[in-house]
């Protein structure tokens, strides 16, 4: 029972075209799940399923071990992609409604709608019309009735879409309290580099099926290429290069370095080490710059579309 | 169920705090209270004006006939010569001048008589003139003929035929006037709110849509209990504003007509050339056949009316309303409902003009059917309940009144269900076909 969400074989068809494909996932209680993939993938569609907005064709789904029904409504907390809000509804009176919706009580939710919009700085919007809020501003408090019923599940779909570096700083952290607090969060996004910070585990989805699914660090090791990104001084440069190029498999690099030196990748074979790479270039040079390239989640991301779109 | 409360209030508040509800629902009865008054006032003013014309009868036939009446005055200028004769009635602004030449024969002055003035007269007085002209012509050609006016005059008999049921009792042609206006109304209501309510369920619906606020929604209430409260809202809504139209009109046409005395009736009896049968029988009648009348009135399903009102008002507006509902769903916009608005108000429309050819016939073969039609059924029944319907028509009719119920909500609820999170192109109705399967 470590697992809060598991997804079993969910096939989703729109007439002829296959949504989902025999789509399985289990996602960790307490983690952050990275769901990610192409426009058009099918994150939507599988979102959307858990959510019980539409029905999976085949294949099941269990939330915290029961078969997903609709009393798990009020366990799960979405900010979908494409959202608004009522835009001639005042700001409170919406937030009461939707926390209702969700089966809050009006007295309970708004007592906690007065403790978020006090931590937010937003008290003061409490009486204004959604039409006189930015952009920004609706999505904060879009954030917080996501957040509100305190619900076990999480699901966030382009979080940071329409905030300033500084709010969708203060969004992250408060996705990551969330989840020290005991909820867990599944995380759909295109941007790779918060995909980087805040997930503890990824699944990858492209043309309806899922095509990756692990532990994020787990997965950057079996991405790794065993290449290491080096700067060496020397007397003469190009002789290095021939040299090591004879021994091993050499591409140019391109990093910032203080010095005028040799800048190149290189990939070992099986069997070659790290402090055997190290042993052999300082017979030969200066080491300025030593440093192992771990994939990024968008090399990954990229690779793995790749490899899968050419198969 | 609880959701659903809560839908229901969000939107029927929604709608009431609407700032053009607010105007509607109180402008509404003032501009038409207005506007009869408006009418009133004109009505009072235009009998008031008494116009003089002026006339030359150089026949010397009609002098007796152009007698001074309520509206009009007439000079006589018969020794002035034509030329000065119109001098004159410009200079004392007389409404008009008639020129009665002499003639040999009573033919030739029938086809030489002339009326001057400014602009084209008037058709009544023309039309007054000619037939006050046409008995005199008559009656003197009768006394050439040799026979006596008074006698023939006598011969003029008024009849008047009374309407009977078969079993025997009497109906007064009050009772018809009542039950068509009864039906009429009735069934107009239906068409107007469905209308109204309908269009603003499909408004909202597509404010869903474009707000992006729908997805949110729906993740936490399930489709169909959305399009359902918003239905029941609207409604919930419309009917609060029509009631509140009803007690504004009444309290103000109340305080109006108090305010201006008698006039009102006054309008009722100045306006004979818009209805002139239906006022004549109506008066006639009253006065001679009130008891009758109030027999007809107890003899009135108001009873089953109402209920049959009740019933076609929501089987015909939670049918349309949900159309409407499956509409605003499956486009992005209001610009791109026409196409599908269109075959919606063709059963309204055609319901609405059988609704008039029922008040003639209302046992015939097209109002039977579309009575029983049951996209027509709601106003068409309506309109034919006062004058009496089998009871295995109304059964037939409501039944299948309900289970088009059944399906076109349904059916609409899939199309709302996919409609709501479709975005981008407007859908074909194959597309939307293709959709009741997803």
């Amino acid at each position: 029972m470590n697992s809060l969400l598991k997804v079993e074989n969910v096939v989703k068809n729109y007439g002829t075209f296959r949504a989902l494909n025999k789509v399985s996932l289990e996602v960790a209680r307490g983690s952050i799940f990275g769901l990610l993939g192409p426009n058009g993938a099918g994150k939507t569609t599988l979102i959307r399923i858990i959510n019980q907005i539409t029905g999976p064709d085949e294949g099941q789904i269990f939330l915290d071990g029961e078969k997903l029904q609709p009393k798990h409504i009020s366990s799960i907390g979405y900010l979908p992609e494409e959202r608004g809000l009522y835009k001639n509804m005042k700001v409170g009176e919406q937030s009461i409604y939707l926390a209702q919706l969700k089966g809050m009580s009006e007295a309970n939710a708004k007592a906690k709608l007065k403790i978020w919009f006090e931590k937010f700085e937003i008290g003061s919007w409490w009486d204004k019309k959604v039409q006189d809020l930015s952009k920004g501003m609706a999505q904060k408090v879009q954030f917080i009735v996501t957040v509100l019923h305190e619900p076990k599940l999480l699901i966030f779909d382009e979080p940071f879409s329409g905030f300033d570096p500084i709010n969708a700083n203060l969004i992250r952290d408060e996705i990551l309290a969330l989840r020290d607090n005991g909820a867990t969060i599944i995380f759909s996004t295109h941007r790779m580099e918060s995909v980087e910070e805040v997930c503890d585990h990824i699944a990858l989805i492209n043309k309806s099926n899922k095509i990756l699914d692990g532990n994020l660090i787990e997965i950057k090791k079996q991405f790794k290429t065993n290449t290491y990104e080096v700067g060496l001084v020397a007397e003469d440069l190009k002789v290095l290069e021939a040299e090591l190029s004879q021994k091993f498999k050499i591409t140019p690099a391109v990093f910032k370095s203080l010095n005028n030196d040799l800048k190149l990748n290189i990939k070992l074979s099986s069997g070659e080490t790290s402090n055997g790479l190290l042993n052999y270039l300082s017979t030969k040079s200066q080491i300025n710059h030593f440093v192992e390239l771990v994939p990024t989640a968008n090399d990954i991301f990229i690779q793995a579309i790749n490899n899968n779109s050419h198969v | 169920m609880y959701k659903l409360k809560l839908i229901i209030k969000r939107e029927f508040l929604a709608k009431v705090r609407n700032k053009s509800f607010i105007v509607m629902t109180i402008l509404s009865p003032l501009i038409m209270v207005a506007m009869v008054a408006l009418i009133a006032y004109l009505n009072i003013k235009n009998s008031e004006e008494v116009r003089t014309v002026a006339f030359i009868d150089q026949s010397g036939i009609f002098t007796d006939v152009l007698k001074d009446s309520k509206t009009t005055k007439y000079v006589n200028l018969s020794p002035l010569s034509l030329e000065i004769a119109r001098e004159q009635a410009v200079e004392s602004n007389f409404y008009g001048l008639i020129f009665i030449p002499k003639q040999d024969s009573l033919d030739l002055l029938a086809k030489s008589i002339t009326l001057y003035g400014e602009g084209s007269p008037s058709l009544s007085l023309i039309g007054d003139l000619e037939s006050k002209f046409q008995q005199k012509i008559r009656d003197i050609k009768i006394e050439k003929m040799g026979f006596d006016i008074d006698k023939i005059k006598a011969a003029n008999t008024k009849v008047e035929i009374s309407a009977e049921k078969y079993t025997g009792e009497k109906a007064s042609k009050v009772g018809s006037v009542l039950k068509m206006v009864a039906g009429g109304a009735f069934g107009y209501l239906i068409f107007m709110f469905i209308i109204i309510y309908g269009t603003s369920v499909m408004r909202s619906v597509i404010e869903e849509k474009t707000n992006r606020i729908i997805e949110v929604i729906i993740s936490s209430v399930q489709p169909f209990h959305l399009m359902l409260g918003k239905i029941v809202g609207n409604a919930l809504a419309g009917i609060l504003q029509f009631v509140i139209w009803m007690v504004s009109a009444g309290v103000l046409m109340f305080v109006i007509s108090s305010a201006l005395g008698a006039d009102f009736s006054a309008l009722s009896s100045n306006t004979p050339q818009l209805t002139p049968e239906m006022t004549a029988h109506m008066q006639e009648s009253v006065s001679g056949n009130l008891t009758l009348v109030l027999h007809e009135l107890k003899d009135f399903p108001f009873v089953t009316l109402i209920l049959s009102f009740i019933f076609y008002f929501l089987g015909g507006y939670l049918i349309y309303s949900s159309i409407y509902a499956a509409i605003g769903a499956a486009v992005d916009n209001e610009t791109d409902t026409q196409q599908f608005m269109f075959p919606v108000m063709i059963p309204l429309m055609i319901a609405i003009y059988v609704g008039f050819s029922v008040i003639e016939n209302p046992h015939g073969p097209i109002a039977v059917a579309f009575s029983i039609f049951p996209l027509t059924s709601p106003i068409v029944m309506l309109m034919r309940i006062p004058f009496g319907v089998p009871w295995w028509q109304i059964s037939i009719s409501m039944l299948l009144l309900i289970i088009t119920f059944l399906g076109v909500v349904w059916f609409a609820a899939k199309i709302y269900r996919v409609g709501i999170l479709m975005y981008g192109k407007k859908p074909s109705y194959k597309e939307l076909y293709k959709w009741l399967k997803y």
